[in-house]
Parts: C-alpha cells; sequence; structure tokens
C-alpha cells in the first residue's frame, strides 16, 4: 500500500515539474527565467547529493570529499566543450566515465580506510584537487586560476523556449533518468548487496559478496553521479574555475545528505532542494533581520544557516524525509491508537504500547 | 521595459556621439532599477569564505549610502543598495548576480569584487546589457569597451603597474639584474606580463624567474634561489604573507637588491611591520590612496573627511584598515556617476556618464592623481605616485607615473 502511494507521489511531482515552466504565458513573474535557473541549481545539487547517497547512505562509506568528483566531472565538461567543441549533452557520458574511472581508482586505496580515516583521505581529496587544476602542466588544458569560460546551451530543433527553460528540463530529464537508475539499481541483487555491506560487512562476505569489488565500484558509480552534476553545472553557470570547488562544496553536499535523510533516495532531491532554499532565505533572513527588525549587530548568513540546521537536526534528526514519515506514522497511529484505545477500553484490556 | 532597453541598445562608442546632448535633462527616463523616488543598485562581497577580510568594502560602501541617503539622496532620489554574500565562489555570483538583475532588476552593479567571481557574470552582464561599474579586481581584462561595453574596473590594473616599475628600474638603476618573484596565478602572471612589456627589450635581464603558490607555507627556497642568481634588482609579487617573508628572508641572508613590491602588499601594519623595518628601507613600491597610516596627510582635507565620515557612520571601524579607504572613494565615484546622470537613468546613460570623467579629482586619491575615462578608455585610474619606504612609513617621491608618460 505504502509502495502504491509513494508512486502516486512521485508521478504527481513529476507532472508538476514538467508542466509549471509551461505556465509562464499566465504567470510570468512566478516562472521567471531566474526561478527557473534556481530549480535547475536544486536539480544539479540533488543529483550530487543522490551520488553521495549512494555511498554513504546505501553503502556505508563517509566521502567528505565528493566536491572533488563535483570538479572533475565539471572540467571534463569544459575542458571538452572549449578544447574539442563537443557539444553539451555529449559530455555528460564522458563526465560520468571519467568520475567513474577517479571514483574506482580512488576507492581501491580508500578500501583499507574505514570510516573516519575514510572520511580524512576523501578530506584531502577535496582539498587537493582546486590545488591540482591549477598545475603548471594542466594549465594549458584547465586555464589555471583563470578557469574556462563556456557558452550556455543552446535551445534545440528551434523549440519555443529560452535558454532557461530549456537547461531546466535538460536538468530535469537528467535527474529523472539517474533517479530511475539509482532505484532501479537499489531494487536489484546488487543493490541488496551493498546494502547487506552496510549494516554488517563480515556477514555479507560470509554470504559469498565481494565486498571490495562492491565497495569499489559502489565509490565509481557515486563519483559517477556526482560528477555528472558537475558537467551539469558546468553548462548552467557556463564558468569553471578553482575557486568553483572549495572545501565548502563538499561540505554542503554533506549537509544537503543529513538534511535530506540518508538512505533515501527522496531524500537526497529534498536535501539538494533543501539546501539552495536555505543557504538563500538565510542571507535574505539575516538582512531581514538587520534592517526591519533593527538589530544592532551583524548576523551573518551563516549564523542563520547554522541555527537554522541545528534547529533542524533537533526536530527531524533522521532527516526531512524521515522526520515526515515519522510524522505521517505516528498521525496514523494516533488514529489507529484512538480506536484500539476504544476497542481495548471496550475489552478492558490495558494497553500493550 | 525590455523594448526601451533594446532601443537603446549600442557600444559605447556609438553612445559617446550623443554625450553631447547628455547635459540636458530635459525629461526624466528611466531603466528598470530607477524611480522618481528610488534608485537600485546591487552589490556583491565576500562576507564569508577565504577573502572575507576583503568584506570590510561592502560594510564601508553600505555604510556610505545611508549617509547619502540621511542627507537626502541624490537629486532627490533614494539609494536602494542590496548587498549580498557570494563567498568569493563564481556559481554563488552567478545565482546572486541573476538575483539581483531578474528579480530586484537593479539599475547597475557596482564594485563586485574579485577576478574570477567577476570572470563568471562578465558575458552574462553584457548579454544582458546592465553596467557592471567599478568592479574591484586589479585584472586587465576589465577594460575593453570593444568587446566588453557594459564592464568597467577602478583600481590601476596590475599591468600598467607593473610597466611602471620596469620604467623605473631602467631608468634608475646602472646595469640591473632582475630577480622575480611571483605568485602563481591571474594576479601574478598580469603584473609579471606587464613588467615584461615595460622593459620591452630589455627582457633579458630578468636574470631569475621563481614562483610559488599561495598556500605555500613559506617562500624561503625561492628567495635563497633568487639570492643565488646573482641579481641587484629584486620585484616581490606577493601577497601579503608571502611578501613580508621574502622581504624578511632576504635580510637574514644579508642579500641587499633594489627592492620593488606590488602595491597590493603595501601595507606598513600587515607587510612592513612582520618583515622587519630594518629589513624594509628603500622598498620602493606604487600607490595611488592616501594611506592612512601615513601621517604627512593627517592635515589633508579629504583624510580629515573620511576621519569624520568613519567616526560618524563606521563607529568602530579599523581606522588603519585601507579596505575603508578604498570603499568610501569607490562609491564617492559611483555617487558623482549617479549625480551626472540627472535625470535621465537609463542603463545606457550611466555607462555613457561612467566613460565621461575628465581630471575628476575624486577624494583620497593621492594628489595629482585624477579619474580619467572616455568611450575608449574605461580605467579609471591610471596613474600612480612611487613611494620608498623610510623609517616606518612611507614617502612619496618623484612624479605621478602612468604607464604611458614614465
Amino acid at each position: 500500500m505504502t509502495a502504491s502511494t509513494k508512486k502516486w507521489w512521485l508521478w504527481l511531482v513529476l507532472a508538476l515539474a514538467f508542466l509549471v515552466p509551461l505556465l509562464r504565458p499566465v504567470l510570468p513573474d512566478l516562472v521567471s527565467d531566474y526561478r527557473l535557473f534556481l530549480v535547475s541549481t536544486m536539480m544539479i545539487a540533488a543529483i550530487a547529493v543522490l551520488g553521495l547517497n549512494l555511498l554513504t547512505g546505501f553503502n556505508g562509506q563517509i566521502s567528505l570529499g565528493h566536491g572533488a568528483f563535483y570538479a572533475v566531472g565539471a572540467y571534463t565538461a569544459a575542458v571538452l566543450m572549449d578544447h574539442l567543441n563537443m557539444p553539451y549533452w555529449l559530455t555528460l557520458p564522458c563526465a560520468a566515465v571519467v568520475c567513474f574511472m577517479v571514483g574506482y581508482l580512488f576507492g581501491l586505496p580508500a578500501l583499507k580506510l574505514e570510516g573516519h580515516y575514510l572520511a580524512l583521505a576523501t578530506f584531502a581529496l577535496a582539498l587537493a584537487v582546486p590545488q591540482i587544476l591549477k598545475y603548471k602542466w594542466l594549465e594549458g588544458l584547465t586555464g589555471g586560476v583563470q578557469g574556462i569560460v563556456l557558452n550556455k546551451p543552446e535551445v534545440p530543433f528551434d523549440l519555443p523556449l529560452t535558454e532557461d527553460q530549456w537547461l531546466y528540463y535538460y536538468i530535469l530529464i537528467v535527474m529523472v533518468l539517474l533517479y530511475w537508475a539509482a532505484a532501479n539499481m537499489l531494487n536489484s541483487r546488487s543493490g541488496r548487496a551493498m546494502m547487506a555491506i552496510r549494516d554488517y560487512t563480515i556477514a555479507a562476505s560470509t554470504m559469498g559478496i565481494d565486498t571490495s569489488l562492491y565497495k569499489t565500484v559502489t565509490f565509481g558509480i557515486s563519483a559517477a553521479y556526482t560528477g555528472i552534476a558537475g558537467a551539469l553545472s558546468a553548462s548552467a553557470i557556463a564558468f569553471v574555475a578553482p575557486d568553483s570547488f572549495n572545501i565548502f562544496l563538499s561540505i554542503k553536499f554533506l549537509i544537503g545528505l543529513v538534511v535530506g535523510g540518508i538512505g533515501s533516495l527522496v531524500g537526497s532531491v529534498v536535501g539538494g532542494i533543501f539546501y539552495v532554499l536555505v543557504d538563500n532565505s538565510a542571507q535574505a533572513l539575516s538582512t531581514f533581520a538587520k534592517n526591519d527588525l533593527g538589530l544592532q549587530f551583524d548576523l551573518s548568513a551563516y549564523t542563520v544557516f547554522g541555527i537554522l540546521l541545528i534547529v533542524l537536526m533537533y526536530l527531524m534528526p533522521m532527516g526531512i524525509v524521515g522526520g515526515v514519515y515519522y510524522l505521517v506514522q505516528s498521525l496514523r497511529g494516533s488514529l489507529r491508537g484512538g480506536r484500539a484505545a476504544q476497542q481495548q477500553a471496550a475489552q478492558k484490556q490495558p494497553a500493550a504500547r | 521595459m525590455v523594448t526601451s532597453r533594446r532601443v537603446f541598445v549600442g557600444g559605447a562608442s556609438a553612445l559617446a556621439l550623443l554625450s553631447g546632448s547628455s547635459s540636458a535633462f530635459a525629461q526624466k527616463k528611466y531603466s528598470d532599477g530607477a524611480t522618481d523616488t528610488e534608485i537600485k543598485i546591487g552589490h556583491t562581497g565576500p562576507y564569508s569564505g577565504p577573502a572575507s577580510s576583503y568584506g570590510q568594502i561592502g560594510k564601508t560602501i553600505e555604510a556610505y549610502w545611508k549617509s547619502v541617503n540621511d542627507a537626502g539622496g541624490i537629486n532627490g532620489r533614494k539609494v536602494k543598495f542590496i548587498t549580498l554574500d557570494d563567498g568569493y565562489s563564481p556559481p554563488k555570483m552567478v545565482e546572486l548576480v541573476r538575483q539581483l538583475v531578474e528579480q530586484e532588476k537593479v539599475l547597475c552593479t557596482f564594485n563586485t569584487l574579485g577576478t574570477p567571481t567577476n570572470t563568471a557574470i562578465h558575458r552574462y552582464m553584457n548579454q544582458k546589457k546592465v553596467p557592471m561599474l567599478y568592479v574591484a579586481t586589479g585584472a586587465s581584462k576589465w577594460g575593453k569597451p570593444k568587446e566588453f561595453p557594459w564592464t568597467m574596473g577602478f583600481q590601476p590594473d596590475y599591468h600598467t603597474e607593473g610597466v611602471i616599475y620596469a620604467k623605473h628600474i631602467l631608468a634608475n638603476v646602472k646595469d640591473p639584474k632582475i630577480a622575480v618573484l611571483m605568485q602563481n596565478d591571474d594576479y601574478g602572471k598580469d603584473y609579471y606580463e606587464g613588467f615584461k612589456e615595460g622593459l620591452g627589450k630589455d627582457a633579458d635581464k630578468i636574470v631569475k624567474h621563481v614562483t610559488f603558490e599561495v598556500t605555500d607555507p613559506t617562500v624561503d627556497s625561492q628567495v635563497i634561489q633568487l639570492k643565488d642568481s646573482g641579481a641587484n634588482v629584486f620585484f616581490n609579487i606577493a601577497t601579503p604573507k608571502a611578501a613580508a617573508q621574502a622581504i624578511r628572508k632576504a635580510g637574514d641572508l644579508s642579500w641587499k637588491p633594489a627592492q620593488y613590491l606590488n602595491n597590493v602588499s603595501a601595507s606598513v601594519g600587515s607587510v612592513m611591520k612582520p618583515a622587519g623595518f630594518e629589513n624594509s628601507q628603500g622598498i620602493i613600491t606604487a600607490q595611488y590612496l592616501m594611506d592612512p597610516t601615513d601621517k604627512q596627510w593627517a592635515d589633508n582635507a579629504d583624510m580629515k573627511g573620511w576621519v569624520a565620515w568613519m567616526d560618524k557612520w563606521m563607529p568602530g571601524g579599523n581606522k588603519a584598515d585601507a579596505n575603508h579607504v578604498f570603499g568610501y572613494a569607490v562609491a564617492i565615484l559611483m555617487h558623482e556617476t549617479l549625480k551626472k546622470c540627472g535625470d535621465d537613468l537609463t542603463r545606457d546613460n550611466v555607462m555613457r556618464q561612467a566613460a565621461n570623467f575628465q581630471k575628476y579629482k575624486l577624494p583620497m586619491l593621492i594628489p595629482g592623481i585624477t579619474i580619467n575615462t572616455s568611450p575608449t578608455d574605461y580605467y579609471p585610474i591610471q596613474s600612480v605616485k612611487l613611494a620608498k619606504f623610510s623609517n616606518d612609513t612611507w614617502e612619496l617621491f618623484g612624479d605621478v607615473m602612468s604607464a604611458e608618460g614614465a
């Protein structure tokens, strides 16, 4: 029953996502290019968080360095577009392959590292990548600190869309495909093997699961997802530079993951959306507190963001999706519980908890 | 609004032809962001992240507009200054600037900070034909009116400064053998390119050129290499921390070349003092703004005005921080530009007025340096004055120098 209601929800959201941009003639202000661009950046963040979730949520490996794969994906796309004039849509599979290989190779030595040690190793990766991009020998390719300026994707087939509308649909389609692929993978034997490794590695290996293979491949797939997000962002922003991929980016993905819900696909999407939304509203709140409430001291956007995060973690320790699920369950529970209590009262039996 | 913007399409050179009529403010004309009562200006700055020390500039500018509004605004209109935190991140910058242009509908953006961040929005702003004025970066790419007629820089670009040092070396050092320490990024390269251009056919006088990364903990080994080259001139292209280390190391090695230090690191408090005054004597740099710690300006009317303004509008602000001087000066230039626009607050008139300054004496510039722009010259400040470090402060000497004149 829950599966079918979930499906129903997803289809509704999907239909809305496809139809809303077409409402522009009716609601030009609400569906502005800027808003669509903002939603596009949310979807990009969602894909990146989805990638991290495959690794952390479903396979139990912690990464503080997914910004590195995001950067590799973005640069792969940018270099291919800039040097080889490759069309933007063709850069996605290339970025995916490159990031899969980087992730897989990084996963090999990282196998020896567990938990916090793996987190530190990935953290180092995230710190190193922006420096590597500036390296002398790579400069001809990456443009060094100056980065690479790109063109925005053009609308194909003379469709009556603006650049931002087209970008929105392009990213939406990619996200839906990746989501579908991830959902199918997790529902398969491989997915169950991934989760078995997360829950109890030794038990999984005694059942004949090749844990090291699964771990490295998961690392690769996770990196590929995040790399695709990076490639999409290179198209959307039309510029890449080492400064775009600082350590905060990796932390962002982690926040999106934890806030959305670890080990939940829907949670990844919610986390990506949440991050962009709250990051922006934190700034608006901070200016609001200063200018309209007349607060004497500066409340920086990061302070507001931090407060929001702490509040959220207290209210919904399982992430937003976990929290909503819990809320729905307890509401149902109290309804059922109420009925049960009446029955129990009728039967004069003590209530079982 | 969209149509009115399209009507005014035209390169700055074409606009220049119309500038003769700009003095006649017959009727009121507005683009997005301007009304009878308000002018909306957008700004982003690094209030958080790796470059957050520059966040002070944005705060100073914000305080400046408050003081302008308090005095009645510009031609009766209040300035609505919207400043956002870009964290020195290019993607964030794109998002915020689109918010400013498309949602807030600002008349122009002003003094957005950083080379990578501004590069990310450079093309967008010019496609949208929104003025992107007086950006806070010294890269030389902000003054290209032909390709980018809607973008203008402010400070002397690094390239020009490099040319000036080269000319001074050729004129004053006998048989120069030059060693260059360079930060390995676009800022360092801009200086170095200009320096080589200034040397011209004497570029082979550079006997050693070593680089370092901004993340390197020290530059000791680089300085040792430079000393071993037997050079008698040392050009120090480094941000404050590395610049101070290099000066100190040269002193420790008893290497006594003629030293040239880029303006970026000409701070007494954060470079010369930690490097040791005994090691810093005789170092030459270029300046264009009055240094608030320099006692020779204590009785200067501009400086007094700035101090009084700081006391009233930024109480508690650090008066030794040159970022406050920078923000104050650049905000006055924006103020002056908007004042000149009169009642024609269209985006193309804003650009036309910005490209129409002749020998404007901007407060806080070193006497003799003025703002000069034209439809083909998008570099407002192109002159500097050289200064020599002596005892515990900079002493200006010689004439005002510019890349063309020197």
